[in-house]
Parts: C-alpha cells; structure tokens; sequence
C-alpha cells in the first residue's frame, strides 16, 4: 500500500481561500467520483440484491420455522440441532468429501497433463487445446443428461460398443448398477466437462513463466523433471491455488451430476449435501433446515477459501 | 467450475430471495370466506399439472374452453421437478389458479395451506357422495376439503397375451394369487432369449409401493396406520410379498434390469413385448397397445388371493394466492359433472372420478376398462402429510428398505424401514 498527495490539494489549502482554477478541478475530480461509482453501481446492486440479501435472508430463515406460506416463527437452535439427528446429513457429508478428494485429484492431475500437452506451439495444436475446451460450450444439465443417455442399457451406444469388444457382457447398469460405478461415471462426467476449462487457467500460468528462466535452468544442465519440479510448480503456484480453490468449492456444491446421472443412488451412496438441502426445502418444505444446512456448509467453504486464498496470497508475496 | 459454481450459487441466491422476499412482503390472500358460487365470467384461469397428467390436464380444458367463457390455460413441468416448481411458486405467493399434484402429496399440500379450502363449495355438489372418496380423503386436512379428485390411474397387473399363448398359457386365465402370477411368470420366462417372466421397478420407491401394495392390502395387511404417522411396513405380509418378489429376481425370471429401474424406463420395458407379466399403472394400457403388443389386464391378487389396487392419479385444487377463486370453482365443478367424466374421461378410456359412473356407454366397449373402474371400490389410496419425504423421494427410507428387502437383508431391513419411516412420517 502506498499513499499519494494530491499536489492541488495541498496547493489549496496553503492558499487558505479557494482560487479561480482549482475549482472546476475539484468539480472534475468530484464528478469523476461520481462516474466511478456510477460504473461501480450496476454490479454493486447486482451483488447487494443477488448476494448479500439472499445471504442475510438465509442466515435468519435458519432460525425459524419457515412455512411456505404461514409467517415465519423463530425456532432457533432447533434447526441446526436438528442437522446432528439427520442420518442423511452424515452420510452425504462423507459422500461429499470422498467426492471432493477424487474429483480434485483427478481434475487436477489430467487439466495439468492437457496443459503441459499443448502448451508449446506446434502445428495442429491449436486443433487440440480447441477440442478439449469444447465440452465447456454444453451446459452441465444437459452435459448429464447426455451421459445419462449414453449409459443407458435401453438407449445408450457404451454397452453395445462394449459388449462387442468383448468388455462386458449382459445387463450393465453404470449409474446406478452399484456404488461405485454410479460414482465413476459422475466423476467421468466431471472430468470431460471440466478439464478443459483448468487446462485452460493452468495454460495461462504456464505461459507467463519467463523462456529465460527454462533457458537458465537448461544451460545449467537441468534435465526436465528438475526444470518441472524446481521452476515450473512453484511459479505456478497461484495459478494452482486458484485452480484448487475453484475445484474444491465446486465439488463441495455438487449437484446437477448426481441429481440427473444418479439421483443419489443406489442406496443414497452418490446423494450429496445440496441433494439434502434440495431434499429438505422441496420435498420436506422445511426452509428453515435447508437454510440451516446452507449456513454450515457456507461455513465450511469460508473456511477452505480463506485457508486456500491465504496460502495463495503468500506464495504471490 | 467457475461458472459451475457461480450458476449454483446465483441459482441457490434467486431461489432464496423469491421465496424469502415473497413470502415476507405478502399479505392476506383471502383464503376463507367470499362467494361460494361458481362465476363464469370470462376469466382466463392458469393450471399447473404434471407431465403423466398433461393429456387429461388438456383434454378437461378443450372441452370446458369450448362451451365456457372462462379459459383454462394448462401447463404442464417435468414428473420429478413438479414438486419443488410448486414449493418455490408457494413462496413467490405466484401459485396458479389451479394446480393438481399427485394425489398422495395432497395431504402436505393441504397442510401446507397451498390449496383454498373448498368444504362449503363441495359440500353444496350433488354429486358430493359419488367422487372417489379415497382421493377426497386425501385432499382433506384436519376435517377442511381442500382439493378434489382430477384423474384416476390404478395399478393392475398387465399381461402379454401373445407370450402367453407361446409358453402354452391360456391368455383367458391370468392369475387369481400372486403365487400363480409368480408361477406363470416363470413359465413364460421358460421361452428364454430376450423374453422375461416379469418387471419391476426396483429403485423406484413410487413404482414399488403402486404395484406391491395392493397385494399387502389383499392379503389383510397394511402399510401405514389411519393418520399416516406409523408405518406397518414390518408386518408378515408385506415380507410375504417382498419374498415372493425376491425369488423372481435371484431365479432370473424378473429381467436384469428391475434392480436398477428408477421410473423413467419402466413403461419402455413393458412396450418392448419381451415381459410376460407385470403390475403396472391402467393407463399404460393404451401406450403398450399402441406399439402392437396385445394386453390382458387382471387385478393385484394377495400370494392366497383377493384383489385390491393403488388408486393414484392426481387431485387438484385452487391455488391459496388465486384471486379467482370463484371461476377456477366453475372449472372444478365441472370437471365433476357427467358431461366431462363420460365425454371427456371415459371416451379417452380414463378412470372416471365418480363411483357411479364407473360403468357408462364407453366402458361396454372393452370389458378390461369394466374391470380396471369396478377395482375402485376395492382400492386404497395411502394418506400421510409426509408421504414424499418418506416414501416417493430418491432419497426416503422407504427406498432404502425396499432395496433392502429386495436384495439384501429382509428381515433387517423391514425392522429397520419400519423405525426410519415412522420417524420420517413424524417428522414436524
């Protein structure tokens, strides 16, 4: 942080009375204010309205006992001890978790395989980093949807192609046949969908690391595991916090994949924690436990983001 | 997953705001009193209905939009999204004028004051005694009529009479237990290849409880007590059944894929003509037919006999925001008379909402619509306030016990569905 001093400014003020020239300046500067905020205020209003309202809103509906259409009544803490009782609640959290590790991993194993991959230029590469940013261009419903048709024994190719290389054979139910297939063609899913979007970020931090520095390293006599390993991860060390922090938040709020593929199933085995609060404001219509559940887990993702952007600021430092 | 998750959170946000904004801002929406006449004064009436429903929804609001003013405009969402579309529209105060909903959700929507009391306006029909009474139960809370019957779909068994006639079966004579639909099932399962002896929906804790039920009842069992707050789901009865079903799966004469059908390839599987027998919905008879297979219908037996049937379908009721209440009455009532349950119910070969119009010049044609409208008397429709959250949900402990009882532990897993239902039945 440093601090500026406006030379007008004190100019004026050592005059001690206003002066013919600084006046329309002062009128500048004031109405350049004005602009700034003019510009600042369309998201600001966006961010109050859609952010920070609902947020307030949340919080307080997580005290009640919130029908659907009778007035609210307060009811606190029984909405959050309520979260303790919820079998469900348990087994989703460990569910989610277990998903988040997977996901994070995987996604972030193959989006840095797919950058370094094309991160030179070289003919047809552009065909490549294109082909794999594609999957981004399909909304993530219909994304799910897609796959949940392609897996499918009644109407999806996969099982015939499969059955005649000889790789399975009868009746193959992916999502939902048992626990672990459900949760891999979720995680397949994902990782179609998404590896082209943070190869994309993890390209951008690859290519503004110095040649020089590779240049350096080489002359020295590194070999390229050294080079990866001593110069590429660290100085890409923000970019992959960032990376990290979108994975992980993102996993936390799983959702569209499970509830279309999957359906949380079988035997709640793939059911995460936004299916619950899903569950708990449309099925049960208990806003005041969903809203009680959305607090804990925003809880929880403050936390990760503050441990995840702290480490980042620091690597920035 | 940025954006992922920038979509979510803006969606959860919007979601909140709506509700919460809403339902704080709004005021008294005239729920009670006012005149209890029904206005036909041009008004044009929103419904809201279910996808399984649309063709019915829409067959009721041509007729009645040709010889009325007012107009019934019918919109129709997703089977799965429906319930949560109602629930945010609720906090929104935006419901419709009219909305149906699957006639076991009508006692949360009841208790949630999402329909306009309507005791006095069907008190005053003459044909008060005649509409199916089980739905009207399920439309009443604490003694308020709150909706009325909309359609009728039962659950029968439904038989392939060309596989029959190849296993050597009489296709006159389906079977009269539940022992010998097993055993008939396993004589057509006998032909092999592609062809199975029967189907189930065995991830579907709605498909279970509408074709396995009827069963437990007709056997003298029961599923839930009278006020829908204790469940019965242990009792020697329903393990009779679930044993019975069990068999068929482990022996291979249930096809493969009933372990893992959640709802949405049901009806493709009985259209394909490979299942001997199966219980399903009666209104799935047309939609086989039409794909060239020729069905026998027969009533759910108990495993030693007698007959009994789910009877679902939706009921529907005025939307408590609705400010015409009034012409939205003048629909309902409608809807009720012989003109509409003969013209437009029974000619599209639907169930009729009256008792007794169960028999009527359409009917005659085909003597399994006979059978299907005479099961109503003999039928049950469940009622409890949290009937989703326990049983229809993905997520309900019902679920969990059927596929307990299906493909793992029984005896535990009835023990432990009874507790986990009746804790969710109980929940406030």
């Amino acid at each position: 942080m440093t601090t500026t001093t406006d030379p007008t400014r004190e100019r004026t003020a050592g005059a001690g009375a206003t002066t013919p020239a600084s006046r329309p300046l002062r009128r500048r500067r004031a109405r350049r204010a004005w602009l700034g905020i003019a510009y600042a205020s369309p998201t600001a209003a966006m961010v109050v309205l859609f952010f920070l309202v609902p947020l307030v809103l949340v919080g307080w509906m997580s005290l009640h006992r919130w029908p659907l259409l009778a007035p609210p009544t307060l009811n606190a803490p029984d909405n959050f001890t309520g979260i303790a009782d919820n079998d469900l609640v348990r087994s989703a959290t460990w569910f989610t978790v277990k998903y988040t590790l997977v996901i994070t991993v995987l996604l972030f194993a193959i989006s840095l395989g797919l950058a370094l991959l094309v991160q030179h230029r070289r003919p047809g590469v552009g065909m490549f980093r294109t082909a794999f940013l594609l999957p981004m261009a399909v909304g993530f419903a219909s994304a799910s949807l897609l796959f949940l048709g392609l897996l499918s024994d009644e109407i999806g190719p996969v099982n015939d192609l499969l059955g005649r290389l000889g790789l399975v054979d009868g009746y193959v139910s992916w999502t939902s046949g048992s626990a672990n297939s459900a949760l891999t063609s979720a995680v397949v899913l994902v990782l179609w969908r998404f590896a082209g979007f943070n190869m994309l970020i993890l390209l951008t931090g690859l290519q503004a690391i110095p040649p020089e520095i590779y240049e350096a390293a080489r002359v020295d006599g590194a070999g390229r595991w050294q080079t990866f390993r001593r110069i590429t991860l660290p100085l890409m060390r923000p970019t992959i916090a960032l990376v990290l922090t979108l994975m992980v938040t993102g996993s936390l709020l799983a959702f569209d994949q499970f509830w279309i593929l999957t359906r949380g199933g079988p035997d709640n085995s793939t059911t995460s924690l936004v299916m619950v609060i899903y569950r708990e404001a449309f099925i049960r219509l208990d806003l005041g436990s969903a809203a009680a559940i959305s607090v804990v887990l925003l809880g929880v993702l403050v936390v990760f983001n503050v441990i995840q952007l702290g480490v980042l600021r620091r690597r920035s430092n | 997953m940025a954006r992922y998750r920038a979509r979510r959170a803006v969606a959860l946000a919007a979601a909140a705001l709506l509700m919460t904004v809403a339902t704080a801002c709004g005021g008294d929406d005239g729920a009670t009193g006012g005149d209890q006449a029904a206005v036909d004064d041009g008004a044009t009436l929103t419904l809201w209905t279910r996808a399984a429903t649309e063709a019915m929804s829409k067959a009721y609001a041509e007729a009645y939009n040709a010889t009325h003013k007012n107009k019934v405009q019918v919109t129709a969402y997703p089977n799965e999204e429906y319930p949560a579309k109602l629930a945010s529209a609720a906090g929104a105060k935006a419901l419709p004028d009219l909305f149906a909903a699957d006639v076991v959700f009508a006692p949360q929507y009841a208790s949630q004051g999402l329909w306009l009391d309507v005791t006095d306006r069907f008190g005053a029909l003459d044909v008060k005694d005649k509409v199916a009474p089980a739905h009207v139960r399920a439309g009443t809370w604490e003694g308020r009529t709150y909706a009325v019957p909309h359609t009728i779909d039962m659950s029968v068994m439904l038989y392939n009479k060309d596989l029959y006639t190849r296993a050597g079966l009489d296709p006159e004579k389906p079977p009269t237990t539940l022992k010998e639909f097993a055993e008939q099932a396993r004589a057509v399962d006998k032909l092999g290849g592609d062809v199975n002896g029967t189907y189930f929906g065995g991830n579907c804790g709605g498909c279970v409880e509408f074709t396995f039920w009827p069963s437990v009842w007709a056997a003298g069992g029961d599923v839930l007590d009278d006020k829908g707050t204790n469940a019965r789901v242990d009792s020697p009865e329903m393990a009779e059944v679930f044993a019975l079903y069990r068999s068929l799966y482990e022996e291979g004469v249930a096809a493969p894929a009933s372990r893992d059908e959640a709802g949405p390839t049901w009806l493709g599987a009985l259209q394909n003509g490979k299942i001997g027998i199966a219980p399903g919905p009666s209104v799935w008879l047309g939609l086989i037919e039409e794909k060239g297979v020729k069905m026998g219908v027969a009533p759910i037996s108990g495993p030693d006999g007698g007959e009994s049937t789910f009877v679902g379908g939706d009921a529907i009721g005025i939307g408590a925001t609705s400010g015409k209440a009034a012409q939205a009455w003048d629909f309902l009532a409608w809807t009720m008379s012989d003109e509409a349950q003969v013209e437009v119910v029974a000619k599209n070969k639907g169930v009729p909402t009256r008792t007794d119009l169960a028999s009527n010049k359409y009917s005659q044609a085909d003597e399994r619509i006979v059978l299907i409208n005479s099961l109503m008397a003999k039928g049950r429709t469940p009622y409890a306030r949290n009937f989703n959250a326990s049983f229809n949900d993905p997520q309900s402990p019902w679920l969990q016990t059927v596929r307990g009882a299906l493909f793992d532990d029984a005896a535990a897993a009835l023990a432990k569905g009874n507790a986990d239902i009746t804790k969710s039945l109980q929940q406030g």
